[in-house]
């Protein structure tokens, strides 16, 4: 339902890209220290925070570093002495900071990132696509996908108090589609800033912080005894923080008003026919599913929202399903090995014993257009893997 | 000891030197290691309040095993090609005038893989001191050539000798209007110690570049590496002098040098890594640096 501009202005509500409402979103939650370089299309990001900042609407650092790799590098240095800090990124950005992104989560630093999902050269395209971002999916970092300009605001600032649990210290990436949501502007709703500040994030408190008072050494050389100590302890923080996630949700839907899950259930009842989709294309597959029961199809929506830690829900949503078919919406191509959602998914059914026919579509690739007509399609389809529009 | 408590009580002691250590005993570094001693007078100088960013480098091998460490100070361990970014992220999140940022890196991670991002922190105006260490190859690795390494110089990766040009890091880092750098060698412990305090001094991006001879890499034995840093001044292979926004001055010990110059063969011969050389190579570098003195001489009027 279309909000009118009138409701909009009751409800002290905004128009504004999924760019503006991510650096409103970060306003927010005030990090003391923002790095970060441009790319298309995560730059006005950037651009709003370096103004707001300017316009010194709050106490912030922001380094104009010279590479994505110097943007979290920044980052790293900063959270190592216990600042609070984001940066965003794109493409080609977020594989350049590769060995960053995984050097904060080994290193247990909370950096938030919004990462603006655009593909990948060479052949330059700026448009959406998740491959790079679903790349960086073994680095330890939370991922969560977001479909509005409202859940791009409001992940942001659920995934600050995820990423500095302090059983967590891990970093999160908050991914929204290149221009399906950095440039579209969509009704925003922001919240009572105060009451975020005061009951929904407290102080941050990195325990492992520099500091004068206890000197030590972080990043010195860790011999295989010890290494895999280490990152046996990042798993069991990656375990712990998917109930720290659905905490900071429900937390949120008190305070805030606003729902939300790891997986979003969209008409799922008494489905015969499961999508699963990801990012915007979840949203689209929203009219779809309406158009399916509108045509007496009995389908319903899984919208994965966080891909990292990877929710185990659905597993349980698709096997107590009477579904006998899913319909996987992969924006992303591992080469060789079919649709990245499509592979964690059939591998956690196997292991929860369920047998159902899988349809793993690519579809949406360097923004390929993919309308709510084309995922009712969709589901006509038959087992294995299909390539939309080939 | 007993000379200590004399200076203690009676006040007469001349030693300006700070006592504390803030790089411990007991690491790792090879016998004779230069870089590491420069690390400890640097500290020593910066004192205290210092937060360290050490590369990948030797330097953080030597540090130890996790979880010990020979660092005293806050230490930050960084990746291989931003040291200088995370300096900048470092000094974004401790703002307190009065609290040192130093970085470490050696000649690999300055000269080559770290010169972006140390480009970038400087145009940035990070307060902040980087120091390079040089030992003139990737020392860690086992010794393959960097774009520090001299010419002639044998390698792991030049076993024949090394056919271009060390990189000119210094011209690089003035072409950044920086407001204070400084070339050192930790054969000349005051002079490095000075330099250090002076830099601390000014706000803004401070470069330090030390030369570090090292035993293994430049095949030398372990007594030699002190000595060895003085034949470099004193043949003018390397100089000892500051910039402070943009005023030039040569130190004392390359003054002196200049006047009455070793010659280049008397600190090539002594090194085993330079044993390819030709006579004729040891010329052209005879002639390099002949032309370097007479550069310095006519530009300064040394």
């Amino acid at each position: 339902m279309m909000t009118t501009q009138t409701e909009l202005e009751k409800d002290r509500g905004l128009f504004v890209t999924g760019c503006e409402a991510a650096a409103r979103a970060v306003l927010v939650a005030k990090p003391s220290v923002i790095a970060a370089y441009p790319i298309t299309p995560q730059t006005e990001i950037v651009e709003k925070l370096s103004r707001f900042i300017g316009e010194e609407r709050h106490d912030c650092q922001y380094i104009a570093v010279e590479s994505e790799h110097s943007a979290l590098a920044a980052c790293i240095g900063a959270a190592s002495c216990g600042a609070r800090t984001f940066t965003a990124t794109s493409s080609h950005g977020l594989l350049y900071m590769a060995e960053m992104v995984h050097w904060a989560a080994i290193g247990r630093l909370p950096i938030v990132m919004a990462n603006a999902n655009r593909a990948l050269g060479s052949g330059w395209n700026i448009w959406a696509d998740h491959l790079d971002s679903l790349s960086m999916r073994d680095s330890g970092w939370l991922q969560f996908y977001t479909s509005t300009v409202q859940e791009v605001y409001d992940t942001i600032l659920i995934a600050f108090r995820a990423a500095e649990n302090e059983d967590v210290m891990l970093p999160a990436m908050v991914c929204l589609d290149g221009f399906l949501l950095t440039h579209i502007n969509q009704p925003l709703h922001l919240i009572d800033e105060k009451r975020y500040q005061e009951e929904f994030l407290d102080e941050i408190r990195i325990p492992h912080a520099l500091n004068f008072d206890a000197p030590h050494t972080l990043g010195t050389l860790v011999v295989p005894t010890d290494n895999y100590k280490i990152q046996h302890n990042r798993k069991v923080s990656m375990d712990l923080v998917k109930d720290v996630i659905k905490d900071a949700e429900a937390e949120f839907l008190r305070l805030f008003g606003r729902e939300y899950h790891p997986v979003m259930e969209y008409r799922t009842d008494n489905a015969e026919v499961l999508i699963v989709a990801m990012g915007t294309l979840a949203k689209e597959a929203e009219d779809a599913i309406d158009m399916l029961r509108f045509r007496g199809v009995k389908a319903g929506l899984l919208q994965l929202r966080q891909f990292r830690p990877f929710p185990d829900e659905i597993v349980d949503i698709i096997s107590g399903s009477k579904a006998e078919k899913v319909v996987i919406i992969d924006r992303d191509y591992s080469g060789g090995c079919g649709g990245i959602i499509a592979q964690e998914i059939k591998a956690r059914l196997y292991d929860a014993g369920v047998m159902k026919e899988i349809v793993n579509v690519i579809a949406g690739l360097g923004g390929q257009d993919i309308t709510a007509e084309d995922i009712t399609k969709m589901v006509e389809t038959e087992g294995g893997e299909f390539w939309w529009g080939i | 000891m007993i000379a200590r408590e004399v200076e203690d009580r009676y006040g007469f002691g001349t030693n300006t030197v700070n006592r504390e250590e803030y790089l411990l005993k007991g690491n790792s570094s090879c016998p004779g290691c230069t870089a590491m001693l420069a690390i400890r007078h640097i500290l020593k100088a910066a004192g205290p309040d210092t937060f360290v960013l050490v590369s990948a480098c030797c330097a953080v091998v030597c540090e130890g095993i996790s979880p010990n460490t020979c660092m005293a100070l806050p230490t930050l361990d960084t990746a291989f090609a931003c040291t200088a970014a995370m300096a900048s992220g470092v000094r974004a999140a401790v703002r307190e005038r009065g609290i040192n940022v130093i970085a470490f890196a050696g000649d690999g991670g300055t000269v080559d893989i770290g010169v972006q991002a140390l480009s970038g922190a400087i145009e940035r105006n990070t307060d902040f001191l980087y120091v390079c260490y040089d030992n003139e190859a990737y020392g860690n690795t086992g010794m393959q050539r960097s774009g520090s390494t001299p010419f002639g110089a044998s390698t792991t990766t030049t076993p024949f000798g090394k056919k271009e040009d060390k990189k000119d890091i210094a011209a690089i880092i003035s072409a950044h209007n920086i407001p204070y750098m400084a070339t050192a060698c930790p054969s000349y412990p005051m002079d490095l110690q000075r330099k250090v305090k002076r830099a601390l001094s000014i706000e803004g991006p401070k470069f330090l570049h030390v030369l570090t001879p090292c035993p293994p890499g430049w095949r030398i034995s372990t007594e030699k590496a002190i000595e060895i840093g003085k034949l470099a001044v004193g043949s003018c292979s390397f100089f000892l002098y500051e910039t402070e926004n943009r005023s030039f001055s040569m130190s004392k010990p390359s003054l002196d040098a200049m006047k009455n110059p070793i010659p280049v063969k008397d600190y090539l011969r002594v090194q085993g890594r330079f044993s390819r050389m030709s006579e004729e190579d040891i010329e052209i570098t005879q002639r390099k640096v002949d032309a370097n003195i007479a550069y310095y001489r006519e530009a300064f009027g040394l």
